[in-house]
């Protein structure tokens, strides 16, 4: 057999992922990521309202064996958990799970953990268990622009430094890229923008704004 | 692994032909003298005589004669040698921007961008959604200023065969040299340096069943170019370096190999797996001109489904594909070309390539499209997209 990047583990749960597909009746359910960006999560939970565990957990991927196989990982870890305990996993733990993943792809496994953590925070949110808000800073915004994709290269906007500048006042975000308004990825990444920071409790309006 | 390799990246590089290795092993092993002038010891006249002869063949196949054939290392040299030699050459003289497209392959795209950092002006011309480049827009690109159009006659990866000769002719109208990249379309598609006002052209050896490690440059007599490698006086004075003669002399004969009747039976391969594939996988998407492309080159996207993990599944079962998403290139970036005609991510991820080759059979492509068909219905059904 010739050397794959990928570890057994890896290649065991690309092979067989577990806990693949919807939750119909799901409690909470998150996707991370987009078609136009690259690889995308979606994660489903059962939870047992009074002790606030998973029972069931289910996972979609479009994206690459790394992908899978930490989408997979992360449920067989999760499931029978707390959402406590869940919130805990890190991408560390996924990557150890499998046997260790190939860093130049941490990336498209680093987003199967963010989705089971946005569906617990989905969880909390649509049950108010969201203890207090947080008003949304600077620092909020870019870590959530961390998780939109430059689809010329399909690394996140941050790390392509596309992102001029951000302002936050008064419930309104403004996020200038270093893009042309022309440019044919401009109204996918803005959407993509929406749909991340929309979403947080204080923000009423959301500005993008391109560079010439 | 199971069973035999079936190899569909015959664009990447090809097995190499045992007739090839036949002709070349006797300048290994006892011709292995360097090449002398007419006055030197008969093996190395011998030498000389070999790659005299190799030049010639492969010169004729282009219709060019022996002298207007430099061999390099490879396609990669080739084209640097026609971006940097010209530039080289009428940079002073003549004016500094140069025009190429966006879907070249990494030599001629780097060159440029290589030379743009040292003040040239580089034009890089759209092309629409099937990688036709616009002839008005090259047209209207040149001016008095332009030393050179760079414009490959078929895509590395969606296989579009460009309307070479109509781009030379726009250059010989306007004066302007035309170097062309012809690493895949080299004996598989005709081209003849006597109709094709084309004055410099990238060939190589490897994706006809050659050896690796040469390639040629054609360069029409009296083409402005600079001397690309400093020592003697080897490749009429252009190129120093000791001569690859077991590397011509393969190289020649893996010209001689390839016949029409060849090209035909690949151009079926082809045709079969886009038919096959298109009408039987729903949600796919051909990439590249259904008709005018490479004979050797299918290119589909599977939507909804990642590239690196079916050319891992298929790896797992015996084919060795490639694929555009950016998963699987080592720079993490999604192909160049598929964003190019206008695809997305989604795209370009979903995107594989099949490119055939001697070896290959019918039965090669219905296994794969069989194999393709059952991984891309499994991926389907872990992914989140396209259900409804």
């Amino acid at each position: 057999m010739t050397m794959l990047p990928y570890s057994e583990l890896v290649m065991e749960h690309f092979r067989h992922p577990r806990n693949v597909g919807r939750i119909e009746d799901a409690d909470a359910k998150s996707v991370e990521g987009s078609p136009a960006c690259g690889d995308m999560v979606a994660v489903y939970l059962k939870v047992d309202p009074e002790e606030l565990r998973i029972t069931d957990i289910k996972f979609e991927s479009y994206g690459c064996a790394s992908n899978i196989a930490t989408g997979s990982i992360i449920t067989e870890l999760a499931k029978g958990k707390t959402l406590e305990e869940a919130r805990q996993i890190t991408w560390k733990q996924a990557s150890e799970a499998l046997g260790g993943l190939p860093p130049i792809k941490t990336h498209c496994s680093v987003l199967a953990v963010d989705g089971l953590r946005a569906a617990i925070q989905n969880y909390e949110e649509r049950h108010g268990l969201v203890k207090e808000r947080v008003p949304t800073t600077v620092e909020e915004v870019r870590r959530r622009l961390k998780h939109v994709m430059n689809p010329v290269v399909g690394l996140d906007l941050v790390r392509t430094k596309l992102v001029k500048d951000i302002e936050v006042a008064e419930g309104t975000v403004r996020v200038v890229l270093d893009l042309p308004a022309d440019h044919q990825f401009a109204n996918a990444i803005r959407e993509d923008i929406r749909e991340k920071i929309e979403p947080l409790w204080d923000v009423n309006e959301l500005i993008v704004e391109f560079t010439e | 692994m199971l069973g035999k390799l079936v190899y569909l990246d015959n664009a990447a590089t090809t097995r190499l032909d045992e007739r090839v290795l036949e002709a070349m092993t006797p300048y290994f092993l006892e011709t292995y003298a360097v090449a002398t002038s007419e006055f030197g010891y008969s093996a190395g006249i011998e030498a000389r005589e070999a790659l005299q002869e190799a030049r010639s063949t492969i010169a004729g196949v282009l219709g060019a004669s022996p002298e207007e054939l430099i061999f390099t290392s490879g396609s990669t040299e080739s084209s640097n040698m026609a971006l940097k030699g010209v530039a080289m050459a009428l940079g002073e003289k003549k004016g500094r921007h140069i025009i190429t497209s966006r879907i070249e392959d990494f030599p001629v795209l780097n060159s440029a961008r290589a030379l743009e950092k040292q003040g040239f002006r580089v034009t890089t011309l759209d092309v629409d959604a099937e990688g036709l480049v616009d002839l008005n827009q090259l047209k209207d690109a040149i001016t008095g200023e332009t030393i050179l159009v760079s414009i490959q006659h078929a895509n590395q990866e969606i296989g579009t065969v460009q309307d070479i000769a109509a781009i030379g002719q726009i250059c010989r109208e306007k004066g302007v040299l035309l170097h062309s990249d012809a690493t895949h379309t080299f004996t598989r598609v005709p081209l003849d340096v006597r109709e094709v006002g084309v004055d410099l052209l990238t060939i190589a050896a490897h994706t006809i069943h050659g050896p690796r490690g040469i390639g040629g440059l054609y360069v029409r007599k009296g083409t402005p170019i600079a001397k690309w490698m400093d020592g003697g006086f080897q490749e009429f004075n252009l190129r120093a370096g000791l001569e690859n003669i077991p590397g011509a002399v393969g190289f020649a004969r893996a010209v001689q190999l390839v016949t029409p009747e060849e090209t035909t039976r690949l151009q079926a391969l082809r045709d079969r797996l886009i038919d096959r594939v298109l009408s039987e996988i729903p949600h796919t998407t051909l990439n590249g001109h259904r008709w005018q492309r490479l004979p050797q080159n299918a290119n589909v996207t599977f939507h909804f489904v990642e590239g690196e993990s079916i050319t891992l599944h298929l790896d797992m079962r015996g084919f060795a594909v490639s694929t555009g998403s950016a998963c699987f290139s080592r720079s993490l970036e999604a192909s160049h070309v598929i964003l190019a005609i206008g695809g997305d991510h989604e795209r370009a991820h979903g995107s594989v390539r099949f490119t055939f080759g001697r070896f290959n059979t019918m039965e090669d492509v219905d296994s794969v499209v069989d194999a393709v068909a059952e991984i891309v219905t499994l991926l389907r059904q872990i992914s989140p997209l396209g259900k409804e």
